[in-house]
C-alpha cells in the first residue's frame, strides 16, 4: 500500500531522491531493490575508494544540511588508511525552523538512505553508521530500525554483505530535544552521550569525530542523494543543477503559499517560481512580502530580491543562503516584527549557553523584541537591535549566534519602516499581537 | 531499578550498539526511553543510567538539564506539544497555542489535576510545510485547525474516561 | 632557535615555539590578551570569546586562546575592531550579572570588574530585567552565586582536572546555564575551595571568608601550611591580627595555586575560644594560671633539681614546630640537659633512606620533578588524602605529560582513575608486590617511587636496591606526615646512642621530667613514671596537657618567623600572620627556660639559630636568599653513612585524611564542620 502522501507533488519537480515517494511499499526492500535500488552499491563495489570520491566530486554535490560545503571534498578528507576504525554518522536532527525535508527521505525511502551510507563505507573504509535522529522523530526512529532490521535480514547489512565482502553495521540514536545538535561536532559529543556543546575545530571530525575517530558525518539528504550519483554518475547528478551547484534538492516551502510542502527541484530552480508556479502562490491573491529562502537562520529576502536562481552561489550573491532549503513564504499582512520575535526566541531558547556574546546576545535581542512588540520600544531600540545582531555576527564559538545574527539584521536594515510604525504601540497590520507566550 | 523486559531489551542491545568503553553514549537515549515509561527523569533514575552507562550521577544530571524533551516532572499522559516557531506562527501556530491552553486551562509545561494532559510550546518539530502542527506524545498531527484541535482533544478525554 | 616560529603582534616581532597559543605568546612579549575561561594548564574552552584579535587575512576575529603561532602571521590585539569586540563581550556579559560589587567578596580584585574598567562598556544600554536566582550553599566551604558567574567554566575543570574530582557541572541551557554539584542540592567533593579561588568573580564564595572584609583592608602574610608535609605555602590575609582569608593567587611557593581544605580553610584553629593564652600550674586535680615569670622559675627550679640528682629526662618534641626550634630543643636537651632521650612522632623511616642514597646524586625528588617524571610509582599512601599536593602534581604530569603512574595500596586510591597499573596487596605486602611491576617499570625513562609507613628499615633498603636494579634514573620520595616532620629528624629530634625512644620514656618508671613540646604522646595512654614531672608547651588542653604539671601556651606556626623541611627535603620559611595574646613561641620559651636555668644553649633568635642549622645539620646549607624571597631550597643529598633508624617499628604514618589533621584539625571548625569528615585511606 502507498505511504500517504504529505503534499501533492508537483510537475516541475525533477525526482532523483524522492522518486519512489508516494509508490506502493516504498519503504520497503523488496521495492527498493525492484526501483534501482543497490544498483549503486555493486557499481561502487568494482570502484575503488578513490573512484568512489571522484564521483562524488564531479557530482557538485554539496551539504544539504545548512552549510553546503562540497561534499566530495568533505569524503576525501577522511584518512582512510588511519588504523583506527572509522564512522559514518548521518546527521537526522533536523530542526531549522522551516525545514521538513529528512523526515520524508527516511519515511519513504529508509534504503536509500542506507545504501548511501554503505557507499560512504566504502569510500573511507568504514564499517559502522549511526544515524543520529532527533528525539521528536520517535516515529522515524522506529521506521528507521524496521528498514534497518529488514536489511539485516536480507542480507544487505552485517558481515559481507551480499558476498560482496564488504560488512557495515547501522544503528539509530535518539537525540532529546536539542536544535543545537544539528551542529556537527556537538552532535557527536550529543552521541557521546554529553551535553550538546560544539567542539573546539579543528580537529574536524574527518580526522577526530565520534569517539576521537576518523567520522563522516552529513545530513540525510547529502547521503540519500549518493546512490543516484554514483548510479548515473557524477556528472549526470552535477549537470541537473548548475554549475558548481550539482543536482536537485529537497525544498521545503511552508507558510504564505497555497500549496506548501516538499518539493525536489533542480539546483538553481528560481525563488519566485518556486513560490507561484511551485507552491501555488500566495492565498487570497495577496503580494508577496518576504522569502526566508533556507530555513531561519538565513537573512530574508524582499519580494523584489527574490527574481533569483535557488543555488548556493547566486543566494551569496543576494547576501542570504540556501542554507537547509526551509523557504519560509510571508505575504504582505505579515508583521515582520512579530516574525523576528519569534525567529529570535528560538534562538535564545536554543543557544547552549556555551559562549558569552551567543548565550546573552540572544537573550537580550529576546527581551528587546518581545517588549518592542508589545509597543513597549522606543526609536533607539531599533539600532539597538540592528547593532547586537552585528555584536554577535562571526563572534561566537558557532554558527547558531550568526544564525539568529542574520534574521535579526536584516529584518531591521530591510523592514525598518514596520520596526518604526511599532513605536506608537500598534501594528500596521492590526493591533499588535499580544504574546501569549510561555516564558522558555 | 528495572525497567519492563522490553525496555530493558532496547537497553542491552542499545548498549552494544556502541564501540567498546563507549557505554557513556548511551545516556541521552536511555534518559529519554526510560521517561517514556517512569513519566519523569527521576533522581533515581539519573543514579541508574549513571550505573548503567559507567559515568556520575552529576554527568547524566548535566545531560538532563540540557535536552529540553527532558522532565523532571511528569507530564500528562497526554502531552500537547504545539509549535508556534515561525512556519507555524504564519498560519496560526500561536492562535492555536492560546486556544490549547484556553481548552485544557493551562499554561506551559502544566499538567491538569488529572494528570491526563499537559501542554507545552515547542520549537520547530519539522512540520513546517503542513502547519500549524502539534504532537501528542510522539504523534505528528498536520494542519491543525483550533476546531480539528478541540475533536482531537475530546477523543482523547473520552477514551480518558 | 631557529625553529621558532616569527610573528608579529601589534607591530612587534615575535618568536614563540611552534604549537604555541596566540595568548601565551603575546603575554610572553608583554601584550596582554584579555581572557576569562582561558586558563594555563586547563583545557581549552574558546567560550568567552574576550580574547578575539584580529590576524590579518583571517575573515572574522580570531580566538587568541585556542589559535597558534604561524609563521608570517600579523596578529592586531589593538585595533578597533577588536577592541569593539572586548567592549561588547563585556557588555554582554553585564547584563545579567548583578553588578552588586559594593557587597561582593571579589569587588577589588574581581576579574570582571578589571576587565570593563580597562575595555570599556561602563555604560550598558541593557534596560531590561536580569535573569535571577538565589544564592545556594552547597557546603560550608562553598556558595554559589549563579546571576554572578560568567560561566567561564574554570571551576569545572579545576575540580574535574586539576583535582580529579568532578564535583562540578554544568546545569540547564542557554542564558539560564549555571553550575551545578554533584549531589544535586551539595557538594561531595575534597571542599578545597579550589573552585572558588579560581573563579575570576564573585559567582563562588567562601564559608569562612564571605562577607567578613573588603580585600585590600587585609595584610596578605606568604606562609607555609602547618598541617601536612606537603609544604603549600598558603597566603594569609588577616586583618586587625585575625587570619581570615588563605589562599595563593599569586601562585607563588611549589604548590602553584594549589591548596587544599586544610592550606584554604584550616588556619581557623589559631582564633580558637580554646587556645591555651596563659601558663597553667596544676594544683590538686586543676589547672591555675600563674605568671610566665613563676612557670619559668618552677620548671628552672625541677630541671636544675633533677639535673643536680643525675635524674632522667624525657624530651619529646614537634612535628609541627619549626626547624631552629627543634635544633634549639635537641641542643638543649643534649648539651644542657646531658641526655640523649629525646625524640618525636616519627611517621616515615627518612634515616633509612638517607643511607641508602649516601652518596648518589639527584634521587630525591622535589615537588616539582614530580611534575616531570616519566613514570610515577606510588607505594602504600592514598596520595589524594595525605599528600593531596603531590597527588595533585602527579595527576597535572600525568595530564600535561602523559606520565604513566602506578600505585601499590591497601585499597583503592585516586590515582587509580588514569593509573597504568594499579595493584592491591594486603597491607605489609608491598614490597613483595613490586617484582610483578619490574619490567613495566624497567621500560620506563625515568622513574619516581613514594613510599609510605609501609616500607621502613630493612625493607627501604631493599626498596631501593630493586630501584638501583631498574637500570634507570629513580628518584625517591619517604612520605612523612607533618608540617615539619622531615625538619624534626634532620634537626636530631631521634634518640642518640643508649637513648630513650618516646614509648620507653613514656614507660620508664623512675622518669624524672617529661618535657613535651607541641606534642600530644599521652593522647591514649598514661605516663608510668609517676613521679615525674611534665612539663608541656602547647596550643590547647590537649590529653597530654591534662596529665602535665606545668603548661606552657605556645604560639603556632602561623604565629612565629623560622623555616621548615616539607616531605619532599625542601626546606621554606614560615612567617608571622597573626599573634594570639599570652602566648610565646616555643623557640623562645625554650630559650627562656634556659635563660632561668642560668644556662648559655645559645642565642635564641631565630635567625641565628637558622645560621647554626646551615653550618651544623648535613645537607641544610641552603642559599638564604632563596628562602628570603619565599622560595623553597631542597636540602642536599647526604655523603657518608646515616645513623641507623632507632626501632623503626615506632614510626607510623598519623594516617591523618584531608580531613584531620591531628590536634590542631580537632580545633579547626571548618574542618569539623564539613561532612566529608573525617574521611578515610583507601576507602571506598
Amino acid at each position: 500500500m502507498a505511504r500517504k502522501l504529505f503534499n501533492e507533488p508537483s510537475p516541475l519537480e525533477v525526482k532523483v531522491i524522492s522518486k519512489r515517494f508516494g509508490i506502493d511499499n516504498s519503504e520497503s526492500l523488496d521495492t527498493y531493490l525492484g526501483t534501482d535500488g543497490m544498483k549503486a552499491f555493486w557499481k561502487a563495489r568494482e570502484m575503488s575508494p578513490e573512484q568512489i570520491v571522484d564521483e562524488v566530486k564531479a557530482s557538485g554535490l554539496r551539504g544539504r544540511g545548512g552549510a553546503g560545503f562540497p561534499s566530495g571534498l568533505k569524503w576525501s578528507f577522511v584518512p582512510r588508511t588511519n588504523p583506527k576504525p572509522k564512522y559514518i554518522v548521518v546527521n537526522a536532527d533536523e530542526s531549522e525552523p522551516g525545514t521538513c525535508k529528512d523526515r520524508l527521505l527516511m519515511e519513504y525511502d529508509p534504503h536509500q538512505l542506507i545504501e548511501g551510507m554503505l557507499i560512504a563505507g566504502m569510500a573511507v573504509d568504514s564499517h559502522k553508521g549511526y544515524i543520529y535522529i532527533r528525539g521528536e522523530y520517535r516515529y522515524l526512529i522506529d521506521h528507521m530500525d524496521r528498514a534497518i532490521a529488514e536489511a539485516y535480514a536480507k542480507g544487505w547489512l552485517g558481515k559481507n554483505i551480499q558476498g560482496s565482502g564488504f560488512d557495515f553495521d547501522i544503528y539509530t540514536h535518539s537525540g532529546a530535544g536539542a536544535y543545537e545538535c544539528g551542529e556537527e561536532t556537538a552532535l557527536l559529543d550529543s552521541l557521546e552521550g554529553k551535553r550538546g556543546i560544539p567542539r573546539l575545530k579543528p580537529p574536524f571530525p574527518a580526522v577526530a569525530g565520534a569517539w576521537a575517530c576518523p567520522t563522516l558525518l552529513s545530513n540525510v539528504e547529502t547521503f540519500s542523494a549518493v546512490p543516484a550519483i554514483i548510479r548515473d554518475g557524477g556528472p549526470a547528478y552535477a549537470a541537473l543543477g548548475t554549475p558548481k551547484n550539482g543536482g536537485t534538492r529537497m525544498v521545503c516551502v511552508s507558510g504564505h503559499v497555497n500549496k506548501p510542502g516538499v518539493y525536489e527541484l533542480p539546483l538553481g530552480f528560481n525563488l519566485l517560481r518556486v513560490v507561484n508556479e511551485v507552491a501555488g502562490g500566495i492565498p487570497n491573491g495577496k503580494k508577496l512580502k518576504a522569502v526566508i529562502p533556507g530555513g531561519s537562520s538565513c537573512p530574508v529576502l524582499k519580494a523584489d530580491e527574490c527574481d533569483i536562481p535557488g543555488d548556493y552561489d547566486s543566494l551569496a550573491k543576494a547576501k542570504s543562503m540556501l542554507g537547509s532549503g526551509g523557504m519560509v513564504v510571508m505575504d504582505e499582512d505579515t508583521c515582520m516584527v512579530r516574525a523576528l520575535v519569534r525567529i529570535i526566541r528560538f534562538y535564545a531558547h536554543e543557544s547552549c549557553g556555551w559562549c558569552i556574546p551567543c548565550r546573552e546576545g540572544t537573550t537580550w535581542l529576546r527581551k528587546i523584541l518581545m517588549r518592542f512588540h508589545d509597543g513597549r520600544g522606543v526609536r533607539s531600540d531599533i539600532d539597538l537591535i540592528g547593532d547586537l545582531g552585528k555584536g554577535m555576527l562571526g563572534r561566537t564559538f558557532c554558527a547558531l549566534g550568526d544564525a539568529a545574527a542574520m534574521p535579526t539584521i536584516s529584518f531591521v536594515e530591510k523592514f525598518r519602516d514596520e520596526f518604526e510604525a511599532h513605536l506608537d504601540g500598534s501594528c500596521p497590520h492590526g493591533k499588535a499581537h499580544e504574546l501569549v507566550l510561555s516564558s522558555h | 531499578m528495572t525497567f519492563s523486559p522490553e525496555l530493558e531489551a532496547r537497553f542491552s542491545k542499545m548498549l552494544e550498539s556502541y564501540p567498546p568503553g563507549r557505554q557513556r553514549s548511551a545516556v541521552v537515549p536511555m534518559l529519554i526511553y526510560a521517561q517514556d515509561e517512569v513519566g519523569s527523569i527521576t533522581s533515581e533514575l539519573v543514579a541508574e543510567v549513571a550505573k548503567r552507562c559507567g559515568v556520575t550521577p552529576l554527568q547524566v544530571e548535566e545531560v538532563v538539564g540540557y535536552y529540553s524533551m527532558l522532565h523532571r516532572k511528569p507530564m500528562g499522559k497526554y502531552h500537547v506539544q504545539v509549535c508556534t516557531n515561525i512556519s507555524c506562527l504564519l498560519v496560526g501556530g500561536e492562535e492555536l497555542y492560546e486556544h490549547t491552553c484556553k481548552k485544557l486551562g493551562l499554561g506551559n509545561k502544566e499538567v491538569t489535576a488529572d494528570g491526563q494532559f499537559s501542554i507545552e510550546e515547542v520549537e520547530c518539530m519539522g512540520a513546517c510545510s503542513w502547519a500549524p502542527a502539534i504532537q501528542i506524545n510522539y504523534d505528528f498531527h498536520h494542519h491543525v485547525t483550533p476546531e480539528k484541535l478541540d475533536q482531537l482533544l475530546d477523543a482523547l478525554k473520552k477514551k480518558a474516561n | 632557535m631557529s625553529d621558532l616560529v616569527t610573528l608579529t603582534i601589534d607591530g612587534k616581532t615575535v618568536k614563540a615555539a611552534p604549537g604555541t597559543l596566540l595568548i601565551d605568546a603575546a603575554k610572553a612579549s608583554g601584550i596582554e590578551i584579555p581572557a576569562f575561561c582561558y586558563y594555563e594548564g586547563l583545557t581549552l574552552q574558546a567560550a568567552c570569546r574576550m580574547c578575539l584579535v584580529e590576524i590579518e587575512k583571517a575573515p572574522k576575529l580570531m580566538v587568541g586562546c585556542t589559535t597558534p603561532v604561524a609563521e608570517g602571521m600579523v596578529v592586531h590585539t589593538d585595533s578597533p575592531a577588536v577592541a569593539q569586540a572586548r567592549k561588547g563581550t563585556l557588555e554582554f556579559l553585564l547584563t545579567n550579572h548583578p553588578l552588586d560589587c559594593p557587597v561582593c567578596d571579589k569587588g577589588g580584585e574581581c576579574e570582571l570588574q578589571d576587565m570593563v574598567f580597562r575595555y570599556g562598556a561602563g555604560e550598558s544600554r541593557f534596560t531590561e530585567v536580569k535573569h535571577h536566582v538565589d544564592e545556594k550553599q552547597w557546603s560550608p566551604v562553598v556558595f554559589y552565586d549563579g546571576p554572578r558567574c560568567i560561566l567561564c567554566y574554570r571551576c569545572v575543570r579545576i575540580c574535574n582536572e586539576g583535582m580529579g574530582v568532578g564535583a562540578l557541572g554544568i546545569g540547564n541551557r542557554g542564558v539560564i546555564s549555571e553550575i551545578i554539584p554533584n549531589k544535586s542540592d551539595h557538594l561531595e567533593c575534597d571542599e578545597c575551595g579550589a573552585c572558588i579561588d579560581i573563579c575570576p568573580v564573585g559567582a563562588l564564595t567562601s564559608g569562612t571568608y564571605r562577607y567578613q572584609t573588603r580585600p585590600w583592608e587585609m595584610q596578605h602574610v606568604g606562609t607555609i601550611c602547618t598541617h601536612c608535609s606537603n609544604g603549600c605555602k598558603t597566603t594569609l590575609g588577616v586583618r586587625d591580627g585575625v587570619i581570615i582569608r588563605g589562599n595563593n593567587r599569586d601562585r607563588s611557593g611549589i604548590n602553584d595555586e594549589f591548596l587544599c581544605i586544610k592550606g584554604r580553610y584550616a588556619f581557623d584553629f589559631v582564633h580558637s575560644q580554646e587556645r591555651l593564652q596563659s601558663p597553667l600550674r596544676k594544683v590538686g586535680d586543676k589547672f591555675e594560671e600563674i605568671s610566665w615569670s613563676e612557670a619559668l622559675e618552677v620548671i628552672s627550679g625541677k630541671f636544675k633539681a633533677a639535673l643536680d640528682r643525675g635524674g632522667k629526662f624525657g624530651v619529646i618534641g614537634s612535628n609541627h614546630t619549626t626547624n631552629e626550634e627543634n635544633f634549639y630543643l635537641q641542643k638543649f636537651a643534649r648539651e644542657a640537659l646531658g641526655t640523649e632521650n629525646i625524640d618525636h612522632h616519627r611517621t616515615g623511616d627518612v634515616a633509612t633512606l638517607l643511607d641508602a642514597l649516601s652518596g648518589k646524586q639527584d634521587v630525591l625528588a622535589t615537588v616539582a620533578d614530580l611534575y616531570k617524571a616519566k613514570a610515577v610509582l606510588v607505594i602504600g599512601s592514598d596520595l589524594a588524602q595525605q599528600h593531596p599536593l603531590l597527588s595533585f602534581q602527579i595527576r597535572a604530569d600525568y595530564r600535561h605529560h602523559q606520565a604513566h603512574v602506578y600505585a601499590v595500596t591497601a585499597g583503592p586510591v585516586r590515582e587509580d582513575n588514569y593509573a597504568a597499573k594499579s595493584v592491591r596487596v594486603t597491607e605489609g605486602g608491598e614490597l613483595a608486590a613490586l617484582d610483578g611491576l619490574r619490567d613495566l617499570l624497567a621500560a620506563e625513562g625515568d622513574l619516581t617511587i613514594l613510599f609510605g609507613d609501609a616500607i621502613k628499615g630493612e625493607a627501604v633498603g631493599k626498596l631501593v636496591a630493586f630501584g638501583d636494579s631498574l637500570g634507570i634514573p629513580v628518584k625517591y620520595v619517604c612520605l612523612v606526615d607533618y608540617s615539619n616532620s622531615r625538619g624534626a629528624y634532620d634537626m636530631g629530634l631521634v634518640p642518640g646512642p643508649g637513648g630513650m625512644a618516646y614509648d620507653q620514656m613514656l614507660a620508664s618508671p623512675d622518669l624524672d621530667v617529661l618535657w613535651v613540646v607541641g606534642a600530644n604522646p599521652l593522647k591514649n595512654r598514661a605516663l608510668v613514671g609517676s613521679k615525674a614531672f611534665v612539663v608541656l608547651q602547647d596550643l590547647f588542653m590537649t590529653e597530654t596537657a591534662r596529665q602535665a604539671d606545668l603548661i606552657l601556651p605556645a604560639a603556632s606556626a602561623y604565629e612565629k618567623n623560622g623555616t621548615v623541611t616539607n616531605v619532599t627535603g625542601e626546606v621554606q620559611r614560615v612567617k608571622t600572620a597573626a599573634k594570639v595574646m599570652g602566648t610565646k613561641t616555643d623557640l623562645e620559651i625554650i630559650g627562656l627556660i634556659g635563660k632561668e636555668m642560668g644556662l648559655s644553649v645559645g642565642i635564641w633568635k631565630q635567625e641565628k639559630v637558622f645560621d647554626e642549622i646551615r653550618q651544623k645539620v648535613r645537607g641544610y646549607n641552603v642559599p638564604v636568599p632563596v628562602l628570603t624571597t619565599g622560595g623553597a631550597a631542597q636540602t642536599a643529598a647526604v655523603n657518608g653513612r646515616v645513623p641507623a633508624t632507632v626501632r623503626p617499628e615506632l614510626i607510623r604514618s598519623s594516617r591523618d585524611t584531608l580531613f584531620t589533621s591531628g590536634t590542631l584539625g580537632r580545633y579547626s571548625k571548618m574542618l569539623s564542620s564539613v561532612m566529608e569528615g573525617p574521611g578515610k585511606i583507601f576507602g571506598e
